[in-house]
């Protein structure tokens, strides 16, 4: 493949997405409305009863907005990740498929190209949470600003190379419902997003350790500590090794043939 | 620059939508695809832009196979589909420079062609308005423009007058038969609307997965014994006036 062809064709399908997404203004403020109704009305409610102790990374007992910002991130990034797949199959249904199809470009690159811009789309959305966060005093190193981008990046790669497979899988629009209930919030819930999995195990040994299973526990470890400059290695292994396999799934499961009908 | 179909066969599942189907069109030329609703046009259309992987047979343009040369098959090749499939919330302008971006054309190239295709369509005046605002013409002829963006040799059409008006159709077809002529394209044009066709125009007439006519359309009168294209049409795929085969 040519290498300046591979480029414009990138740069073309990321413009796309962006004008797609600044177009859809509630999908823009819903993403953020999300995260922060669970950061400021949720946590403030359940402060008191989800008192944490100091758990990595933290070096000091930490307020509980604190501790659920970074899966509030990661619950960003689901949601965009979900909400590729609902495009693509959207675009399926469109025809507009098609078009991204007839490039002469090899297809597994085309949807590594949707993937990124997805991703790329999504972390925009993460730091502009970040930054009200910082209003309920979820004030993390700034430095940590920077080192939790490459986990970031990461995490909304697995996120939508997630959403690809699953767009796969859904022949139609109608079914994105279905995503919701089964894969959104069972991936949210059981998960150490709201809650650190020390707390899971006392309530239940067979939910700890669906949560153990989760790949999205661990991407939202490993944004948590990427947030406050520290790298936990068993979470970036088993994010990438999650993504790859997401990813492979997603290319090796993709059917133009569905796109033509 | 040519195509040649050999032997092309496809099936969903137990059922059969083409049958060997064989052609080779002519470079420079206006072909006809003809055929009933579900004679199998669309298939052979998916099967030309590589949407559908080839199961039986071999589609060749020029001396490369599109198996196993499918990006320089692809790169020769404009696709005008039968559906609409323009972003509708993108200007028109946004619209050309994804299709340019997907084919590895720089933007400041791709503007450019955009400029020159769009002035030639008549359409320069609308590339800042959103798809969504234009008639079912304009989207089509948005469409071409942007099926010529990256100079193919050749110019693929699925049924592109349905739902348009007959002026409409008509402005279209001259359009497209000009582009023949000024930058030597070989056209496929898919239809069953046999005004769509003249007497001189090459046509593969598909009935049933199978070519019934690899001919002028002049040869389907004779065989037909007919006088106008529309009864021979008719009388050849035996079809009602619905369109369908009975």
């Amino acid at each position: 493949m040519n290498l300046t062809a591979g480029w414009y064709c990138f740069k073309g399908i990321l413009v796309r997405e962006f004008l797609r997404f600044v177009q859809q203004r509630s999908r823009f403020l819903s993403a953020l409305v999300r995260p922060l109704l669970w950061l400021i009305v949720f946590a403030a409610g359940f402060r008191a009863a989800l008192g944490i102790a100091i758990i990595e990374p933290y070096e000091t007992y930490i307020t509980y907005e604190t501790y659920i910002a970074p899966g509030l991130c990661c619950m960003i990034l689901l949601f965009n990740g979900m909400q590729s797949s609902l495009s693509m199959v959207y675009d399926r249904e469109m025809g507009s498929m098609r078009v991204l199809l007839m490039s002469p470009l090899p297809r597994p690159y085309l949807l590594l190209c949707k993937m990124v811009s997805t991703a790329l789309i999504s972390l925009t959305q993460v730091y502009a949470f970040l930054l009200i966060a910082l209003l309920v005093e979820v004030e993390p190193p700034l430095l940590g600003y920077i080192t939790v981008l490459p986990a970031l990046m990461l995490v909304a790669l697995l996120l939508s190379s997630l959403g690809l497979f699953l767009s796969t899988r859904i022949k139609q629009l109608e079914n994105f419902a279905g995503v919701m209930n089964f894969v959104i919030f069972p991936m949210f819930f059981l998960s150490s997003a709201l809650y650190p999995l020390w707390k899971m195990q006392e309530a239940s040994e067979w939910l700890y350790w669906i949560c153990m299973a989760n790949p999205f526990t661990y991407a939202v470890e490993l944004v948590r500590h990427a947030l406050y400059v520290k790298l936990d290695v068993n979470s970036l292994m088993i994010t990438a090794g999650a993504t790859l396999l997401f990813a492979g799934l997603a290319v090796t499961g993709f059917n133009p043939q569905k796109s033509a009908k | 620059m040519t195509i040649t179909a050999e032997s092309l066969s496809f099936s969903y599942g137990p059922k059969l939508a083409l049958k060997d189907v064989e052609f080779q069109l002519e470079k420079g030329k206006f072909h006809a695809l003809l055929g009933p609703n579900g004679a199998g046009k669309s298939t052979l259309f998916a099967l030309l832009t590589r949407l559908y992987e080839l199961q039986g047979g071999n589609i060749q343009i020029d001396d490369q196979s599109i198996k196993k040369q499918p990006a320089s098959a692809m790169k020769r090749i404009g696709v005008v589909f039968q559906q609409s499939t323009l972003d509708l919330d993108l200007t028109v302008k946004q619209n050309l420079l994804y299709h340019a971006s997907l084919h590895g054309i720089p933007t400041s190239t791709a503007t450019k062609r955009i400029d020159a295709e769009l002035e030639r369509m008549e359409m320069q005046s609308r590339a800042n308005e959103k798809v969504r605002g234009l008639n079912g013409g304009h989207r089509r002829r948005v469409e071409i423009a942007r099926a010529l963006l990256h100079n193919p040799d050749i110019l693929l059409l699925d049924e592109p007058t349905v739902g348009l008006d007959p002026q409409t159709r008509r402005s279209l077809n001259t359009h497209v038969r000009q582009l023949c002529k000024t930058d030597n394209l070989t056209v496929l044009w898919a239809t069953h609307l046999m005004e769509e066709i003249d007497l001189d125009d090459p046509v593969v007439l598909l009935h049933k997965g199978e070519v019934l006519l690899d001919d002028k359309a002049s040869v389907m009168l004779d065989q037909s014994g007919e006088n106008n294209l529309t009864d021979a049409f008719h009388q050849l795929t035996d079809s009602d006036s619905f369109g369908g085969t009975k």
